[in-house]
């Protein structure tokens, strides 16, 4: 049997050297090799994809990104890990995780602990998105593209708009484009402290609305267009959101 | 080790508080007011009356309350009831003093018998309320040390001390010992009674072994700048004022962040105020956790119930810092 690819992504570095030790104990009756190793959760996306890890020892609160939200990432990968949560004390994640069936360890970790959680998680693969969202507390802070087996990450406050359009939800930003698999319904659901519908397909990032214009007559019927931060585009209003987005504009101004 | 400064027994007011001061004022100026109200029929000779009173009433109890401030340290040595009656008689000789020497043809205040009679009795009201007052807080202090206890362990904090001092029982046995240790002190004062005060110098030491904690887990993320040449080390205050500070100095800016992050600590002695100074780096995307504010308004509490209005604990945000003070007056521990 080849020995279990294990990553460990914590914060503290005396808490990845105890999960070795931990690991090296344990190997006679489990062996396991180091895939790699990250110091916070930015990192783990980074180096994972491409480390060929089978489980995730994933600390739970680490600088610039949690590990929940480390974890809903993941999910978009083709052959994403298996993952094991590690916290100190999080009662309300502790909740979370077995509300959801989701694998957890306590620190300090226990060596047989360990190995139990290992076997359990490598047998059962990656933790289903839908639990994963319902055990996160609230929005992500970022939205993630898969693209050829990296992923990339989208700062939520730097998105101008969401559209839907046939299979994808095209995310734009002032420097670019992304396509998601993510319904606009639920993406709408998530953030919707961030973003106003202005179109049955389209969400604006509120803070980047600067203005309403007339549309200029095309032979159709007359409307409105959202006028944009930073992108020249416009976005037309439909008549179902008008007034939502005519209040949005009056708070502004 | 803690100066024994026991709230649970009778003790007498400290009359150089400025809640007690300012007690003291408005309460012998309300009982003149509702003398003359109960002896005048109309509000405009109420009035008169009430001033006529203060031009005795006054100069008696500033001078009084000048004597009982420059009294206090000695007061504060005897026994409640011998200090209590020592009060009464600073409180009547000053009084007698003043009644025969403002007494004149044009103001007659009445026999000095009836004056006398009247300053005792004012006395004791105070005296009597003052303590009740005192009574009524012990229970809140009671509270207070729950509360304290519960909102400055971390269980975040004893936790991932644990891990780290489990991975260093292989690698570095020594290392292992001196946290286990740290750790240690840091839970005897974190269970100790709370209601007394402590010397600066046993606070720091505090701040110290936190940090060597902090750092073993954190290591070059954390640095901390520890500015404590000014320090007036025999200053008293209540026992963990600081320490929660710096935890949350350390959990909101370093840990929150990727990279290192400097902590300062600033303790220096100001003429009679002591002034402690955190600063951290400060995320705004970090900034709605709740905990840090929760930690704020205990210990604001605690410093309430030990200093009254003498303290302050501000926080604020500038350039990228987060900076909390506190200030508090400086009471030298009596070798």
């Amino acid at each position: 049997m080849s020995p279990l690819r294990v990553f460990i992504a914590d914060d503290e570095a005396p808490a990845r050297e105890r999960l070795k030790e931990l690991l090296s104990d344990i190997a006679a009756e489990l062996p396991t090799a180091l895939a790699g190793e990250a110091q916070n959760g930015i990192e783990a996306l980074e180096r994972l994809p491409a480390s060929g890890a089978q489980v995730l020892l994933l600390d739970i609160q680490m600088p610039g990104m949690g590990g929940l939200e480390v974890a809903r990432h993941l999910a978009g990968l083709e052959a994403g890990p298996a993952v094991v949560f590690v916290t100190a004390h999080d009662r309300h994640a502790v909740e979370a995780f077995e509300l959801n069936a989701l694998d957890y360890l306590m620190k300090p970790v226990r060596a047989t602990r360990l190995a139990d959680a290992l076997r359990k998680a490598a047998a059962g693969g990656a933790p289903q998105p839908q639990r994963l969202a319902q055990a996160a507390k609230g929005p992500r802070e970022y939205l993630s593209v898969v693209e050829r087996n990296r992923i990339v990450l989208v700062p939520v406050r730097e998105i101008v708009y969401l559209r839907a359009e046939l299979k994808y939800v095209t995310l734009r930003t002032r420097s670019g484009e992304h396509l998601l698999e993510e319904p606009l319904v639920a993406l709408e659901a998530e953030f919707a402290e961030h973003f106003v519908r202005v179109h049955r397909n389209c969400l604006v990032a509120r803070a980047a609305v600067r203005g309403v214009e007339r549309a200029a007559d095309g032979g159709e019927e007359p409307h409105w267009n959202v006028v944009l931060d930073g992108i020249a585009e416009r976005l037309p209003v439909s008549r179902r959101q008008w007034a939502a987005v005519r209040a949005l504009v009056k708070d502004q101004a | 080790m803690s100066i024994k400064q026991n709230f649970s027994t009778d003790a007498l007011p400290d009359f150089r508080n400025l809640g007690v001061i300012a007690r003291v004022l408005l309460g012998v100026n309300a009982f003149t007011f509702a003398s003359a109200l109960v002896v005048e029929p109309t509000w405009s000779r109420t009035l008169e009356r009430f001033t006529h009173a203060a031009v005795l009433v006054e100069p008696m109890l500033l001078v009084t309350l000048v004597v009982l401030y420059a009294a206090s340290p000695l007061l504060a040595r005897l026994r409640y009831w011998v200090g209590c009656t020592a009060v009464a008689g600073l409180a009547l000789a000053v009084s007698g003093a003043l009644h025969v020497a403002v007494a004149g043809p044009e103001l007659e205040p009445g026999g000095l018998a009836r004056t006398l009679f009247l300053v005792a009795f004012v006395v004791a009201a105070l005296l009597a309320y003052l303590r009740l007052l005192a009574r009524a807080y012990s229970p809140a202090l009671a509270e207070a040390r729950l509360q304290a206890l519960q909102s400055r362990i971390r269980p975040h904090f004893l936790f991932n001390s644990l891990n780290a001092v489990l991975s260093l029982v292989r690698r570095d046995p020594r290392r292992a010992e001196r946290a286990l240790e740290d750790l240690a002190d840091l839970f005897r004062v974190l269970m100790q009674d709370t209601r007394s005060f402590v010397r600066l110098a046993d606070e720091i030491e505090l701040l110290e072994r936190y940090a060597a904690i902090e750092q073993l887990r954190l290591g070059e993320r954390l640095e901390i700048a520890w500015e404590l040449d000014a320090a007036p080390l025999d200053a008293l205050l209540p026992p963990m004022v600081l320490q929660p500070l710096l935890e949350n100095a350390v959990y909101h800016g370093v840990e929150s962040g990727t990279g290192p992050g400097r902590v300062v600590v600033h303790i220096a002695r100001h003429g009679a105020r002591v002034l402690a100074r955190i600063e951290n780096p400060y995320y705004e995307e970090h900034a709605r956790r709740a905990g840090n504010r929760m930690a704020q308004d205990n210990i604001r509490e605690r410093l309430q119930l030990f200093f009254d209005a003498e303290a302050r604990l501000a926080a604020r945000s500038e350039g990228g810092r987060y900076v909390v003070e506190v200030e508090m007056p400086y009471r030298p521990a009596q070798a």
